[in-house]
Protein backbone atom coordinates (compact mmCIF):
# COMPACT_ATOMS: atom_id res chain seq x y z
CA UNK A 1 0.00 0.00 0.00
CA UNK A 2 1.26 3.45 -0.92
CA UNK A 3 1.13 5.92 1.94
CA UNK A 4 0.93 9.65 1.66
CA UNK A 5 3.69 9.99 4.23
CA UNK A 6 6.52 7.63 5.10
CA UNK A 7 6.64 9.28 8.46
CA UNK A 8 4.11 11.51 10.15
CA UNK A 9 4.84 12.93 13.60
CA UNK A 10 2.41 15.18 15.40
CA UNK A 11 2.82 17.31 18.49
CA UNK A 12 5.98 15.58 19.64
CA UNK A 13 7.31 16.64 23.02
CA UNK A 14 10.15 15.31 25.08
CA UNK A 15 10.90 16.46 28.59
CA UNK A 16 13.88 15.30 30.62
CA UNK A 17 14.33 15.57 34.32
CA UNK A 18 17.72 17.09 35.07
CA UNK A 19 18.02 17.08 38.84
CA UNK A 20 15.00 19.06 40.04
CA UNK A 21 14.66 20.87 36.72
CA UNK A 22 12.47 19.77 33.83
CA UNK A 23 14.23 20.32 30.52
CA UNK A 24 11.97 20.61 27.50
CA UNK A 25 14.07 19.22 24.66
CA UNK A 26 11.12 19.17 22.26
CA UNK A 27 8.16 21.49 22.71
CA UNK A 28 5.67 20.35 20.09
CA UNK A 29 7.01 19.31 16.71
CA UNK A 30 4.99 18.29 13.64
CA UNK A 31 6.86 16.65 10.80
CA UNK A 32 5.65 14.69 7.78
CA UNK A 33 8.01 13.11 5.25
CA UNK A 34 6.86 12.21 1.75
CA UNK A 35 8.10 9.01 0.12
CA UNK A 36 11.43 9.54 -1.60
CA UNK A 37 12.05 12.92 0.03
CA UNK A 38 15.44 14.11 1.24
CA UNK A 39 15.04 16.37 4.26
CA UNK A 40 17.59 18.04 6.50
CA UNK A 41 16.98 19.29 10.02
CA UNK A 42 19.37 22.08 10.84
CA UNK A 43 20.06 23.85 14.09
CA UNK A 44 22.71 24.49 16.73
CA UNK A 45 23.54 21.91 19.37
CA UNK A 46 20.85 21.74 21.98
CA UNK A 47 18.03 22.77 19.63
CA UNK A 48 16.43 19.34 19.88
CA UNK A 49 17.28 18.01 16.44
CA UNK A 50 19.04 14.86 17.63
CA UNK A 51 16.32 14.24 20.21
CA UNK A 52 13.78 14.42 17.39
CA UNK A 53 15.76 11.99 15.26
CA UNK A 54 16.06 9.56 18.16
CA UNK A 55 12.31 9.69 18.79
CA UNK A 56 11.56 9.10 15.11
CA UNK A 57 13.91 6.14 15.03
CA UNK A 58 12.58 4.64 18.25
CA UNK A 59 15.85 5.10 20.15
CA UNK A 60 13.98 7.25 22.67
CA UNK A 61 10.30 7.64 23.60
CA UNK A 62 8.30 10.88 23.35
CA UNK A 63 6.72 12.49 26.40
CA UNK A 64 3.75 13.40 24.24
CA UNK A 65 2.55 13.27 20.64
CA UNK A 66 2.19 10.63 17.95
CA UNK A 67 4.47 8.98 15.43
CA UNK A 68 3.10 7.18 12.39
CA UNK A 69 5.41 5.12 10.22
CA UNK A 70 3.91 4.23 6.82
CA UNK A 71 0.47 4.78 8.23
CA UNK A 72 0.95 2.72 11.39
CA UNK A 73 1.06 4.33 14.81
CA UNK A 74 4.33 3.34 16.46
CA UNK A 75 4.99 5.68 19.38
CA UNK A 76 3.38 3.34 21.90
CA UNK A 77 5.16 0.17 20.77
CA UNK A 78 7.06 -1.95 23.25
CA UNK A 79 10.85 -2.00 23.14
CA UNK A 80 10.76 -5.48 21.60
CA UNK A 81 8.45 -4.38 18.79
CA UNK A 82 10.49 -1.23 18.22
CA UNK A 83 13.68 -3.21 17.87
CA UNK A 84 12.10 -5.37 15.17
CA UNK A 85 10.78 -2.26 13.45
CA UNK A 86 14.15 -0.53 13.63
CA UNK A 87 15.89 -3.48 12.02
CA UNK A 88 13.39 -3.83 9.20
CA UNK A 89 12.21 -0.33 8.47
CA UNK A 90 14.80 2.18 9.64
CA UNK A 91 18.45 2.56 8.73
CA UNK A 92 20.70 4.61 11.02
CA UNK A 93 23.95 6.38 10.28
CA UNK A 94 25.74 8.16 13.12
CA UNK A 95 28.56 10.64 13.43
CA UNK A 96 30.89 8.09 15.02
CA UNK A 97 30.05 5.18 12.67
CA UNK A 98 29.31 2.77 15.59
CA UNK A 99 30.73 -0.26 13.79
CA UNK A 100 31.57 -3.43 15.69
CA UNK A 101 35.35 -3.31 15.98
CA UNK A 102 36.18 -7.01 15.88
CA UNK A 103 33.96 -7.81 12.89
CA UNK A 104 35.03 -7.29 9.28
CA UNK A 105 33.27 -4.67 7.14
CA UNK A 106 31.21 -7.43 5.49
CA UNK A 107 30.21 -9.00 8.82
CA UNK A 108 29.12 -5.59 10.13
CA UNK A 109 26.92 -5.11 7.08
CA UNK A 110 25.50 -8.63 7.04
CA UNK A 111 24.63 -8.79 10.74
CA UNK A 112 21.34 -6.82 10.60
CA UNK A 113 20.26 -8.87 7.57
CA UNK A 114 20.94 -12.14 9.41
CA UNK A 115 19.10 -10.83 12.49
CA UNK A 116 15.87 -10.49 10.49
CA UNK A 117 16.22 -14.00 9.10
CA UNK A 118 17.79 -13.34 5.71
CA UNK A 119 19.73 -16.37 4.46
CA UNK A 120 23.54 -16.25 4.62
CA UNK A 121 23.81 -16.37 0.85
CA UNK A 122 21.34 -13.54 0.33
CA UNK A 123 22.93 -11.44 3.11
CA UNK A 124 26.35 -11.91 1.52
CA UNK A 125 25.05 -11.05 -1.92
CA UNK A 126 23.34 -7.86 -0.74
CA UNK A 127 26.35 -6.86 1.34
CA UNK A 128 28.80 -7.23 -1.53
CA UNK A 129 26.41 -5.37 -3.85
CA UNK A 130 26.22 -2.45 -1.41
CA UNK A 131 29.95 -2.34 -0.69
CA UNK A 132 30.61 -2.33 -4.44
CA UNK A 133 28.07 0.40 -4.99
CA UNK A 134 29.64 2.52 -2.25
CA UNK A 135 33.09 2.06 -3.74
CA UNK A 136 34.60 -0.15 -1.00
CA UNK A 137 34.01 -3.59 -2.52
CA UNK A 138 37.65 -4.48 -1.90
CA UNK A 139 37.37 -3.74 1.84
CA UNK A 140 34.85 -6.50 2.69
CA UNK A 141 37.38 -8.51 4.72
CA UNK A 142 38.91 -5.54 6.56
CA UNK A 143 38.18 -4.63 10.19
CA UNK A 144 36.98 -1.05 10.88
CA UNK A 145 40.21 0.05 12.61
CA UNK A 146 42.07 -0.44 9.33
CA UNK A 147 39.65 1.75 7.38
CA UNK A 148 39.69 5.53 7.02
CA UNK A 149 36.83 7.56 8.51
CA UNK A 150 35.24 7.95 5.11
CA UNK A 151 35.44 4.20 4.44
CA UNK A 152 34.01 3.40 7.89
CA UNK A 153 31.07 5.70 7.22
CA UNK A 154 30.47 3.90 3.91
CA UNK A 155 30.42 0.58 5.75
CA UNK A 156 27.95 2.11 8.23
CA UNK A 157 25.86 3.31 5.29
CA UNK A 158 25.87 -0.18 3.74
CA UNK A 159 24.83 -1.64 7.11
CA UNK A 160 22.01 0.90 7.37
CA UNK A 161 20.76 -0.05 3.90
CA UNK A 162 21.13 -3.83 3.97
CA UNK A 163 17.52 -4.45 5.05
CA UNK A 164 16.23 -1.96 2.47
CA UNK A 165 14.81 0.42 5.06
CA UNK A 166 11.77 2.57 4.44
CA UNK A 167 13.56 5.47 6.06
CA UNK A 168 17.25 6.33 6.38
CA UNK A 169 18.10 8.49 9.40
CA UNK A 170 21.50 10.18 9.47
CA UNK A 171 22.78 12.05 12.52
CA UNK A 172 25.68 14.37 11.54
CA UNK A 173 26.97 11.72 9.11
CA UNK A 174 29.83 13.94 7.97
CA UNK A 175 30.59 15.46 11.38
CA UNK A 176 33.67 13.35 11.91
CA UNK A 177 35.03 13.31 8.36
CA UNK A 178 37.59 15.40 6.48
CA UNK A 179 36.11 17.61 3.79
CA UNK A 180 36.80 15.25 0.90
CA UNK A 181 35.27 12.20 2.61
CA UNK A 182 32.35 14.37 3.69
CA UNK A 183 31.75 15.35 0.09
CA UNK A 184 31.87 11.69 -0.99
CA UNK A 185 29.38 10.63 1.68
CA UNK A 186 27.04 13.47 0.72
CA UNK A 187 27.32 12.48 -2.94
CA UNK A 188 26.39 8.91 -1.95
CA UNK A 189 23.35 10.15 -0.02
CA UNK A 190 22.38 12.13 -3.09
CA UNK A 191 22.62 9.02 -5.23
CA UNK A 192 20.53 7.00 -2.78
CA UNK A 193 17.97 9.78 -2.85
CA UNK A 194 17.92 9.69 -6.65
CA UNK A 195 17.29 5.96 -6.33
CA UNK A 196 14.14 6.71 -4.31
CA UNK A 197 15.43 6.32 -0.73
CA UNK A 198 13.65 8.52 1.82
CA UNK A 199 16.31 10.28 3.90
CA UNK A 200 16.17 12.43 7.02
CA UNK A 201 19.47 14.04 7.92
CA UNK A 202 20.33 16.06 11.01
CA UNK A 203 23.17 18.57 10.98
CA UNK A 204 24.37 21.85 12.45
CA UNK A 205 26.10 22.61 9.15
CA UNK A 206 24.19 24.67 6.56
CA UNK A 207 26.45 23.49 3.78
CA UNK A 208 25.57 19.87 4.54
CA UNK A 209 21.88 20.71 4.97
CA UNK A 210 21.72 22.42 1.59
CA UNK A 211 22.23 19.04 -0.09
CA UNK A 212 18.67 18.14 0.89
CA UNK A 213 15.57 19.21 -1.03
CA UNK A 214 13.91 20.46 2.11
CA UNK A 215 15.55 22.20 5.06
CA UNK A 216 13.88 22.48 8.44
CA UNK A 217 15.38 24.89 10.95
CA UNK A 218 15.04 24.18 14.68
CA UNK A 219 15.60 26.36 17.74
CA UNK A 220 14.89 25.63 21.40
CA UNK A 221 12.85 22.50 20.77
CA UNK A 222 10.68 23.99 18.03
CA UNK A 223 10.65 24.09 14.25
CA UNK A 224 11.05 27.75 13.28
CA UNK A 225 11.28 27.35 9.52
CA UNK A 226 10.63 24.78 6.83
CA UNK A 227 11.70 25.49 3.28
CA UNK A 228 12.05 23.60 0.01
CA UNK A 229 15.12 24.20 -2.09
CA UNK A 230 14.95 24.05 -5.86
CA UNK A 231 17.36 22.57 -8.35
CA UNK A 232 20.09 24.91 -9.45
CA UNK A 233 19.90 26.45 -12.89
CA UNK A 234 22.45 27.23 -15.56
CA UNK A 235 26.08 27.35 -14.39
CA UNK A 236 27.24 30.56 -15.98
CA UNK A 237 24.12 32.42 -14.88
CA UNK A 238 24.72 31.21 -11.30
CA UNK A 239 28.38 32.11 -11.40
CA UNK A 240 27.64 35.61 -12.52
CA UNK A 241 24.81 36.07 -10.02
CA UNK A 242 26.42 34.52 -6.96
CA UNK A 243 30.11 35.20 -7.13
CA UNK A 244 30.70 38.20 -9.29
CA UNK A 245 33.77 40.06 -8.11
CA UNK A 246 33.41 43.64 -6.98
CA UNK A 247 35.92 45.55 -9.09
CA UNK B 1 40.45 47.64 -12.51
CA UNK B 2 43.44 49.96 -12.16
CA UNK B 3 45.63 47.48 -10.29
CA UNK B 4 44.51 44.56 -12.42
CA UNK B 5 45.62 46.38 -15.58
CA UNK B 6 48.94 47.33 -14.02
CA UNK B 7 49.54 43.73 -12.90
CA UNK B 8 48.67 42.31 -16.32
CA UNK B 9 51.04 44.78 -17.98
CA UNK B 10 53.83 43.31 -15.83
CA UNK B 11 53.38 40.24 -18.06
CA UNK B 12 54.45 42.29 -21.08
CA UNK B 13 53.33 45.13 -23.31
CA UNK B 14 49.77 44.97 -24.56
CA UNK B 15 47.14 47.03 -26.28
CA UNK B 16 43.70 47.66 -24.81
CA UNK B 17 41.89 44.80 -26.46
CA UNK B 18 44.58 42.30 -25.43
CA UNK B 19 44.18 43.44 -21.82
CA UNK B 20 40.44 42.86 -22.05
CA UNK B 21 41.07 39.32 -23.29
CA UNK B 22 43.66 38.71 -20.59
CA UNK B 23 41.18 39.66 -17.86
CA UNK B 24 38.53 37.40 -19.37
CA UNK B 25 40.93 34.48 -19.59
CA UNK B 26 42.25 34.95 -16.07
CA UNK B 27 38.97 35.48 -14.22
CA UNK B 28 36.38 33.86 -16.46
CA UNK B 29 32.74 34.49 -15.63
CA UNK B 30 33.57 35.85 -12.21
CA UNK B 31 34.57 39.22 -13.66
CA UNK B 32 31.65 41.51 -14.48
CA UNK B 33 31.10 42.17 -18.21
CA UNK B 34 33.98 44.30 -19.45
CA UNK B 35 33.58 47.52 -21.30
CA UNK B 36 36.52 48.32 -23.56
CA UNK B 37 35.90 52.04 -23.07
CA UNK B 38 36.44 51.62 -19.33
CA UNK B 39 39.79 49.96 -20.03
CA UNK B 40 40.94 52.82 -22.26
CA UNK B 41 39.83 55.43 -19.73
CA UNK B 42 41.78 53.66 -16.98
CA UNK B 43 44.86 53.29 -19.19
CA UNK B 44 44.65 57.03 -19.95
CA UNK B 45 44.67 57.87 -16.25
CA UNK B 46 47.54 55.47 -15.58
CA UNK B 47 49.55 57.13 -18.33
CA UNK B 48 48.77 60.60 -16.96
CA UNK B 49 50.00 59.45 -13.52
CA UNK B 50 53.21 58.09 -15.03
CA UNK B 51 52.60 54.39 -14.31
CA UNK B 52 52.41 53.34 -17.95
CA UNK B 53 53.73 54.72 -21.22
CA UNK B 54 52.28 54.13 -24.64
CA UNK B 55 53.49 54.06 -28.22
CA UNK B 56 51.74 54.00 -31.58
CA UNK B 57 52.42 50.91 -33.62
CA UNK B 58 51.63 51.08 -37.31
CA UNK B 59 49.62 48.16 -38.69
CA UNK B 60 49.48 47.29 -42.40
CA UNK B 61 46.04 48.09 -43.79
CA UNK B 62 44.56 48.89 -40.36
CA UNK B 63 44.58 51.90 -38.06
CA UNK B 64 47.57 52.30 -35.71
CA UNK B 65 47.23 50.64 -32.37
CA UNK B 66 48.39 52.05 -29.08
CA UNK B 67 50.56 49.66 -27.10
CA UNK B 68 51.04 50.13 -23.36
CA UNK B 69 54.04 49.35 -21.23
CA UNK B 70 54.72 49.57 -17.48
CA UNK B 71 57.10 52.33 -16.40
CA UNK B 72 59.49 51.91 -13.47
CA UNK B 73 56.96 53.81 -11.31
CA UNK B 74 54.30 51.37 -12.55
CA UNK B 75 56.39 48.36 -11.54
CA UNK B 76 56.90 49.93 -8.12
CA UNK B 77 53.13 50.50 -7.87
CA UNK B 78 52.38 46.81 -8.61
CA UNK B 79 54.98 45.69 -6.04
CA UNK B 80 53.45 47.96 -3.37
CA UNK B 81 49.95 46.77 -4.21
CA UNK B 82 50.94 43.10 -3.95
CA UNK B 83 52.72 43.59 -0.66
CA UNK B 84 49.96 45.59 1.00
CA UNK B 85 47.32 43.43 2.76
CA UNK B 86 43.76 44.26 1.79
CA UNK B 87 42.16 45.92 4.78
CA UNK B 88 38.96 44.38 6.03
CA UNK B 89 36.37 43.42 7.09
CA UNK B 90 34.26 44.28 4.08
CA UNK B 91 30.66 44.10 5.12
CA UNK B 92 28.43 45.25 2.33
CA UNK B 93 25.08 43.97 3.38
CA UNK B 94 21.76 45.38 2.33
CA UNK B 95 19.98 42.95 4.61
CA UNK B 96 21.47 44.69 7.63
CA UNK B 97 20.01 48.01 6.50
CA UNK B 98 16.68 46.30 5.96
CA UNK B 99 16.70 44.70 9.38
CA UNK B 100 17.52 47.96 11.14
CA UNK B 101 15.01 50.05 9.22
CA UNK B 102 12.22 47.47 9.52
CA UNK B 103 12.27 48.06 13.26
CA UNK B 104 11.19 51.69 12.88
CA UNK B 105 7.45 51.91 13.62
CA UNK B 106 6.53 53.81 10.45
CA UNK B 107 8.44 51.36 8.22
CA UNK B 108 7.02 48.38 10.09
CA UNK B 109 3.45 49.61 9.53
CA UNK B 110 4.04 49.64 5.76
CA UNK B 111 4.34 45.87 5.56
CA UNK B 112 1.82 44.97 8.24
CA UNK B 113 4.38 44.93 11.02
CA UNK B 114 6.50 42.02 9.75
CA UNK B 115 8.76 41.15 12.64
CA UNK B 116 12.50 40.64 12.52
CA UNK B 117 11.99 36.89 12.84
CA UNK B 118 10.09 36.75 9.53
CA UNK B 119 12.69 38.90 7.77
CA UNK B 120 15.45 36.67 9.07
CA UNK B 121 13.62 33.48 8.07
CA UNK B 122 13.14 34.74 4.51
CA UNK B 123 16.77 35.74 4.28
CA UNK B 124 17.87 32.35 5.62
CA UNK B 125 15.84 30.62 2.88
CA UNK B 126 17.53 32.70 0.24
CA UNK B 127 20.99 31.95 1.66
CA UNK B 128 20.24 28.22 1.83
CA UNK B 129 19.17 28.20 -1.80
CA UNK B 130 22.36 30.07 -2.73
CA UNK B 131 24.35 27.53 -0.72
CA UNK B 132 22.74 24.72 -2.68
CA UNK B 133 23.42 26.51 -5.97
CA UNK B 134 27.07 27.08 -5.09
CA UNK B 135 27.52 23.47 -3.98
CA UNK B 136 26.02 22.37 -7.27
CA UNK B 137 28.37 24.64 -9.19
CA UNK B 138 31.37 23.26 -7.36
CA UNK B 139 30.26 19.69 -8.04
CA UNK B 140 29.81 20.39 -11.74
CA UNK B 141 33.23 22.04 -11.85
CA UNK B 142 34.79 18.92 -10.36
CA UNK B 143 32.92 16.59 -12.69
CA UNK B 144 33.95 18.59 -15.74
CA UNK B 145 37.61 18.32 -14.68
CA UNK B 146 40.21 20.51 -16.36
CA UNK B 147 41.94 23.46 -14.75
CA UNK B 148 39.15 25.21 -12.88
CA UNK B 149 41.24 26.32 -9.93
CA UNK B 150 40.36 30.01 -10.13
CA UNK B 151 36.61 29.43 -10.37
CA UNK B 152 36.65 26.69 -7.69
CA UNK B 153 38.50 28.97 -5.26
CA UNK B 154 35.99 31.74 -5.84
CA UNK B 155 33.05 29.40 -5.27
CA UNK B 156 34.68 28.04 -2.10
CA UNK B 157 35.12 31.63 -0.93
CA UNK B 158 31.51 32.47 -1.68
CA UNK B 159 30.34 29.40 0.28
CA UNK B 160 32.43 30.38 3.30
CA UNK B 161 30.99 33.90 3.16
CA UNK B 162 27.49 32.43 3.06
CA UNK B 163 28.25 30.27 6.08
CA UNK B 164 29.27 33.40 7.94
CA UNK B 165 26.14 35.22 6.75
CA UNK B 166 23.98 32.37 8.05
CA UNK B 167 25.71 32.40 11.42
CA UNK B 168 25.29 36.13 11.59
CA UNK B 169 21.54 35.73 10.92
CA UNK B 170 21.42 33.44 13.97
CA UNK B 171 23.10 36.12 16.05
CA UNK B 172 20.65 38.76 14.80
CA UNK B 173 17.79 36.44 15.64
CA UNK B 174 19.03 35.83 19.17
CA UNK B 175 19.55 39.51 19.88
CA UNK B 176 16.52 41.01 18.17
CA UNK B 177 13.69 38.53 18.71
Amino acid sequence: MQHEFILDARGLTRTYASGDVQVQALRGVDLALEPGSFTAIMGPSGCGKSTLLHLLGGLDRPTGGEIHLTGRRVDGLSEAKWSVLRRREIGFVFQFFNLIGNLTAADNVELPALLVGTSHGEARRRCQGLLDELGIGDKAGTIPARLSGGQQQRVALARALVNRPTLLLADEPTGNLDSESARDVLALLQRLHEGGQTILLVTHDARVASNADRVITMRDGLIIDDTRLSESGDSSELLSRLIRLEV
Amino acid sequence: MRNTLLALLAEGTAHGYELKQAIEQTFGDAWPPLNIGQIYTTLGRLERDGFVSSAHVAQAGRPDKRVYELTEAGREEVRDWLEEPVTGPRLKDEFFTKLVLARLPGVASLNGGTDARALIARQRRDYLQSMRDLNGLLLRQQRNGGDQTTAALLIEGAILHLEADLKWLDVCEQRLT
